[in-house]
């Protein structure tokens, strides 16, 4: 049984996280609106770009000369999973439900007799991963000095990429990361990266007349500097859209917290108030049994 | 006057979506413009100068590189790193070419030298030529 003392101290102890809790989830509203905005404003790029790439693609395979790029280099031994994570805790299942989603995919390869290799980007995924994959870990990305991150700061994971699968050092690269759908709904989703996960466009657009294009310098010039670009522009997009994920899944986590404190606050409260009245009871019948007793 | 849907943009934010009357981009193989009825053409982009005209006023913008594509749905133009032109001065410039030959001294294979020294050469062509 807790005195009165251990009590009070104990609510005001949960008010205090309470506190912080409250505090953390604003920062993170606020923060949540400007990913959000980074990540929509990234989103006429990309689909630009993709449909660049879809048409490109399309005139490229009909010719027989894909680059490995878009291709592939014809092997599937080698996966390259490229793992984008928070930096910080505190936000629920954030983290967890990528890893998760990294290591399932990673466990099924390996049962299927590839080869698994792992690019975190992001810390947290990194200490999720390691206790069952240390060994697939190739390097860590710390992204904790990027506040808002952008295309420049991202651009040295898409070369590493790029330069790896020249190298030869891997034959497949997919992409973790955390689609935003709102604030209470981020889904982990796994993107193939390398070969460029062209869409093969059905129905009215292969319908379409084919668009005889004036190609400068040539096609496969422009698809040679395009695919590259493509890889980091999903990565980068993957980093921008984690970003939104995370403050928004760090925001109902706080929201969460904050809330289950009160709770508790409030059940101490309770508790402390009725010890208190006990007390009071008990030194009130000592005092008149006393005096009756005299 | 006629017009063509354009749509500019750079992996931070659209710079411009609409109508536009004419385009004016630095392809790799040299500066060309686009009116409407345009053959359709893909390029590459040079770092230089990319202009627009829409509703009557011209608006122009520096980029490092990129592409256009024109085709029958319209323009689009995928800038690498974007700013207004006349935010670009002499200073800011100068940063791009010492970036773009500390990228040239640090490339490790061919091809990524050549293009870094292809940039840097380009750079130094626009400095020369906006400078008054």
């Amino acid at each position: 049984m807790p005195s009165l003392k251990d009590l009070r101290n104990r609510i005001a102890s949960v008010k205090a996280t309470q506190k912080i809790t409250k505090a953390m989830q604003m920062v993170a509203a606020a923060k949540l609106r400007r990913a959000q905005t980074a990540a929509e404003a990234a989103r006429p790029y990309a689909q630009r770009m993709e449909a660049v790439l879809a048409d490109l693609a399309g005139a490229a395979a009909a010719g027989g000369q894909a680059p490995p790029l878009l291709a592939g280099n014809g092997r599937d031994g080698v996966h390259l999973l490229l793992v984008c994570t928070g930096e910080r805790g505190l936000c629920g299942a954030f983290n967890s439900a990528i890893a998760r989603l990294a290591r399932e995919r990673a466990n099924s390869l390996k049962a299927a007799g590839k080869t698994v290799r792992i690019l975190c980007v992001g810390r947290k995924g990194a200490d999720i991963l390691r206790r069952t994959h240390g060994a697939d870990i190739l390097d860590v990305i710390d992204m904790r000095a990027v506040k808002s991150p952008t295309f420049a700061d991202v651009e040295p994971i898409g070369r590493r990429v790029v330069e790896m699968f020249g190298k030869g050092e891997f034959d497949v690269c997919t992409l973790f990361y955390s689609r935003f759908g709102s604030v209470i709904s981020q889904v982990p989703t796994a993107l193939r990266i390398v070969p460029a996960a062209v869409e093969a466009k059905e129905g009215a657009a292969a319908k379409a007349e084919p668009v005889v294009r004036e190609y400068e310098p040539d096609q496969g010039a422009i698809l040679a500097q395009l695919l590259p670009r493509n890889v980091t522009m999903q990565v980068y997009r993957a980093v921008l859209e984690n970003g939104a994920s995370f403050f928004g899944a760090q925001m109902s986590a706080m929201d969460n917290a904050t809330r289950n404190a009160g709770e508790m606050a409030k059940k101490y409260t309770l508790r402390y108030n009725r010890t208190r009245q006990a007390m009071i009871t008990k030194e009130l019948i000592e005092i008149i049994s006393g005096a009756e007793a005299l | 006057m006629a017009t063509f849907p354009l749509e500019f943009v750079s992996p931070d934010r659209r710079i411009f979506s609409g109508m536009a009357d004419s385009l004016h981009v630095p392809g790799a193989e040299g500066d060309f413009e686009v009116l409407p009825g345009h053959q359709p053409t893909m390029s590459a982009l040079r770092a230089g100068v990319v202009s627009y005209g829409a509703g009557g006023t011209v608006s122009r913008f520096y980029v490092r590189g990129g592409f256009v594509d024109f085709g029958p749905l319209g323009a689009s133009v995928l800038a690498e790193r974007c700013m207004p032109l006349a935010d670009l001065d002499a200073a800011k410039l100068d940063q791009e070419i010492k970036a773009a030959g500390e990228d040239a001294a640090d490339a490790s294979d061919g091809t990524a030298k050549r293009a870094a020294e292809e940039r840097l050469g380009q750079l130094e062509g626009l400095k020369a030529a906006l400078e008054p």
